[in-house]
C-alpha cells in the first residue's frame, strides 16, 4: 500500500511545506542575531504573499512577482525599522502591530485579487537529472525557491560566522554598547538585518501564494510566520539547527495529512497538534538550562540602543 | 490580532453605509434590510454568496427597500455591536450570515422586539429570529456519481474543514452515491482543520494525489484544491460558487449555496406583512443548493446519469439517504425503502461503507 512512489511524493511535499518556513526564518534569524526582534514576520509574510500575486498578474512574470514580493516585505520592514531604530518604540508592541497592519492592508489591496489564478512558479527540469527516478524528484526537480531556500541559509551561516560584517552584525546584536564604543554604526546594521528579515519574509510569503498555491487568499499564511519565529528560538539561533528545526516540522505538518489519506488510526487532532507540541517539548527542553538559554540569544534582543555618545 | 483590525474595519464600513443610509431615507420610507458577513464581501465564497442575495434583493424590489452590509465581522462580542448598531439605525430586517451570530443575534433581537432577524445555519429561535440553511449535502450525490463512473484508480480524495455533522453529511451522501455505480471505489479524508488556509489545502489534496486519488472533492473554501487537481489531470468539483473558470480541464461541475430566493421571499413577507419566525432547511428543490453547469468534457453516460440524478434529488423521487446504507462495520443503518431521517443527520458522526479511516471524535 505504501509503495516507494508515495515515499518520495511525500518528501517532495515536505520539501515544499518547509520552504516558506525556512526562507521567512533565515531572514528572520539575521534580524535577530542584530539584536532586533520583529515579531511582525506574518504581517510581512502576507504583504509578500500578495504583492508577489499582484505582481505576477500585472507582469506575466513570476520572477518581477518575487522580486516585488521581497521590495514590499523590505519595505515594510522599515516601517518597522523606523518605528523601532530611529523613533526607539518598544519592538514587541511594534512587531505586533506590523502583523495586525500586515494582515489588514494585505487584505484590502488583495480583495481585486480573489479569485485570480496565476502561473504556478515552474519545477526546475534539467534534462537527464530531473528524470532519474528516486533522486530526480527529490533533488532535481524543485521550483527555484527550494534551492534558494538552502543556498541562503548556508550564506548566512556563512556571512554571520566566517565574515568580518556578520562578526559586527553579531557584536550589534550581543552588546550594541560595546559595538557603538568600538565605532560600529549599531542602527544601520540593525536596518540592514531588518531589511534583510523583511525580505525573506516577503519571499516567504509569496512563496505560499505563487509556487505552493496559485493563488491569493486572505490570511493565506495562517500562522506561518509565528512558526517561522518560534523555529528560530528551537533552533537557539544556529543556522544548522533552524534547518533540521524546519525540516522537523514539514515531515510533521505533511506526515498528519498522509496518515489521514492512508487512513491509519490515529486522531488527526492529535496528528495536527504534533507540530506544535513537537516545538513546545523542544522549547522547554532547550530552556531548562537558563544559563545556556540565555548563551545561545542575542544579549540585546529586544533592546532599544541610545547611543550614548 | 486579525479580530482587532477586522472590528476597525466593521466600524469604518459601518460608518459609510449609515451615513449613505441617512442620505437616502429622506424621501419614501423604503424597508431597511441589513445583512452581517463574516467574510468580505468579494471572498469568492460563503460570503460573496450571501452578497448576492442581497443584491438580488435590490434589484427585485428597487426603491422600496434600501440594503446595507457590513463584511468581515468577526465571530464573537463585535458582532453583537455590529448587530445592535443595525437595528439602531432602523433597520427591520437583518441577515445575519454565519453560525458564530447565532448568540449576539438572539440577545439583540430580544431588545428590539420590532426588529425582524434571520440567522443563517443556526438552532436557536425567537418570535422575530428565524433561522435557515442549505441542505448542502443534496448535490453530493451527483459529485459522487461523477466521481465513481470517472475514476480509474478507485481512489477518491477528500478534503474536510472540521470534522462537524455537516461536513461529515457531505461525504456520506457523496460515498453512497458513488458506491452505488462503482463499489470498488474508497474515499479518503484529509481533515484540514481549518476553513481559509490555502495552502494547506493543496498540500492535502497533493497528499491524496500522491496516494493515488484521480478525484478530489473540496468542502473548504479555497479553490487550491482545484489547482492542485488540474495539474495533475485529476478531476474536482468547485465548492460555494461557480468554480469552473478557475480550471475548467478539472472542475466536473461545482456546488453553489444560492439565496436568492429566500432572501427576497422573507423582504416579500416584511413588506407584506406576513413574516413569521420559521426554521427552513432547503436544498435543491427550492435552488438555495444548486449544480453548476456540468464539464463539457463529461462522456454522455456520465452526463445523462448525473442529469437524471439531478432531476429525481430535485423533485424528491430520490433522497441522498435512500437505504439501504451501512456504516464502517457493516451494520445496516437504514435498510431498503427507509430513508435517515433529518434528526440523525443534523448530528452525523459517523462514515458509512467506503470511507477510509475514522472521524475524528
Amino acid at each position: 500500500m505504501i509503495s516507494v512512489d508515495i515515499v518520495v511524493l511525500t518528501i517532495v511535499s515536505i520539501i515544499g511545506a518547509t520552504t516558506p518556513l525556512l526562507i521567512a526564518a533565515t531572514g528572520e534569524l539575521v534580524t535577530e542575531k542584530s539584536g532586533v526582534l520583529n515579531l511582525g514576520v506574518e504581517g510581512m509574510m502576507l504583504m509578500g504573499a500578495v504583492s508577489g500575486v499582484g505582481a505576477t498578474i500585472a507582469t506575466d512574470s513570476w520572477i518581477l512577482g518575487l522580486l516585488c514580493a521581497a521590495a514590499v516585505g523590505m519595505a515594510f520592514s522599515l516601517l518597522f525599522g523606523f518605528l523601532t531604530l530611529t523613533l526607539m518604540a518598544n519592538q514587541v508592541a511594534s512587531g505586533l502591530a506590523l502583523t495586525i497592519f500586515g494582515a489588514g492592508l494585505s487584505a484590502v489591496i488583495g480583495a481585486p485579487l480573489v479569485g485570480k489564478r496565476v502561473h504556478r512558479i515552474p519545477d526546475l527540469e534539467i534534462a537527464g537529472l530531473t528524470d532519474l527516478p528516486i533522486i530526480g524528484p527529490i533533488f532535481f526537480g524543485h521550483d527555484p525557491l527550494v534551492y534558494f531556500s538552502l543556498i541562503s541559509l548556508a550564506a548566512v551561516s556563512w556571512f554571520l560566522f566566517r565574515t568580518r560584517a556578520g562578526l559586527a552584525l553579531r557584536a550589534v546584536g550581543e552588546s550594541h554598547d560595546s559595538a557603538h564604543a568600538i565605532g560600529y554604526r549599531v542602527i544601520r546594521i540593525r536596518y540592514a538585518a531588518v531589511a534583510f528579515g523583511g525580505m525573506m519574509a516577503g519571499l516567504g510569503g509569496a512563496y505560499l501564494s505563487l509556487a505552493a498555491t496559485s493563488l491569493w487568499a486572505e490570511g493565506m499564511t495562517a500562522g506561518r510566520g509565528w512558526i517561522a519565529l518560534a523555529l528560530i528560538v528551537f533552533a537557539a539561533w544556529r543556522p544548522l539547527r533552524l534547518l533540521l528545526g524546519a525540516y522537523l516540522f514539514g515531515i510533521f505538518w505533511i506526515g498528519q495529512l498522509a496518515v489521514q489519506g492512508l487512513g491509519l488510526p490515529i486522531a488527526t487532532e492529535f496528528m495536527g497538534a504534533l507540530p506544535y507540541l513537537v516545538t513546545i517539548i523542544v522549547l522547554v527542553i532547550i530552556s531548562r538550562d537558563s544559563t545556556k538559554f540565555l548563551l545561545d540569544a542575542p544579549a540585546c534582543i529586544g533592546k532599544a540602543f541610545h547611543p550614548t555618545a | 490580532m486579525k479580530r482587532i483590525l477586522q472590528s476597525t474595519f466593521a466600524a469604518i464600513a459601518f460608518v459609510a453605509i449609515s451615513a449613505t443610509g441617512f442620505t437616502g431615507s429622506a424621501e419614501a420610507q423604503p424597508l431597511k434590510v441589513g445583512f452581517v458577513y463574516v467574510g468580505p464581501q468579494n471572498d469568492n465564497g460563503w460570503s460573496q454568496q450571501h452578497d448576492l442575495g442581497r443584491l438580488a434583493v435590490e434589484e427585485r424590489f428597487g426603491d422600496a427597500v434600501e440594503t446595507s452590509f457590513v463584511e468581515l465581522v468577526p465571530e464573537g462580542p463585535d458582532a453583537e455591536r455590529v448587530i445592535r448598531q443595525l437595528a439602531e439605525s432602523g433597520h427591520e430586517l437583518i441577515f445575519t450570515t454565519s453560525f458564530g451570530f447565532m448568540n449576539p443575534t438572539l440577545k439583540v433581537a430580544e431588545d428590539f422586539p420590532d426588529v425582524k432577524f434571520e440567522h443563517a445555519t443556526g438552532f436557536k429561535r425567537a418570535d422575530n429570529v428565524s433561522t435557515y440553511s442549505g441542505r448542502f449535502y443534496e448535490g453530493r450525490p451527483i459529485l459522487g456519481t461523477i466521481a465513481g463512473m470517472m475514476t480509474e484508480s478507485n481512489v477518491i480524495g477528500y478534503i474536510g474543514s472540521f470534522p462537524i455533522p455537516e461536513v461529515i453529511r457531505g461525504i456520506n451522501a457523496f460515498t453512497i452515491a458513488m458506491r452505488r455505480v462503482n463499489p470498488e471505489a474508497e474515499v479518503r479524508v484529509i481533515w484540514v482543520n481549518s476553513w481559509i488556509d490555502a495552502a494547506k489545502d493543496a498540500q492535502a489534496a497533493e497528499t491524496l494525489l500522491d496516494q493515488g486519488a484521480d478525484v478530489i472533492v473540496q468542502h473548504v473554501d479555497s479553490p487550491a484544491p482545484l489547482l492542485a487537481a488540474a495539474e495533475r489531470g485529476a478531476i474536482s468539483f468547485g465548492q460555494t460558487v461557480d468554480n469552473s473558470s478557475f480550471a475548467p480541464d478539472s472542475v466536473a461541475t461545482s456546488l453553489i449555496d444560492n439565496w436568492e430566493p429566500y432572501y427576497i421571499e422573507r423582504v416579500q413577507a416584511v413588506l407584506d406583512g406576513t413574516w413569521v419566525s420559521t426554521d427552513t432547511w432547503n436544498g435543491l428543490n427550492s435552488s438555495m443548493q444548486q449544480m453548476g453547469p456540468y464539464a463539457s468534457w463529461l462522456p454522455a453516460d456520465v452526463l445523462a446519469a448525473v442529469q437524471a440524478l439531478e432531476a429525481d434529488l430535485t423533485s424528491g423521487a430520490v433522497h441522498a439517504f435512500d437505504g439501504p446504507i451501512k456504516d464502517q462495520s457493516g451494520t445496516v443503518v437504514a435498510a431498503a425503502g427507509e430513508t435517515i431521517e433529518d434528526g440523525v443527520l443534523l448530528g452525523m458522526n459517523y462514515y458509512v461503507e467506503g470511507v477510509l479511516g475514522n472521524v475524528p471524535q
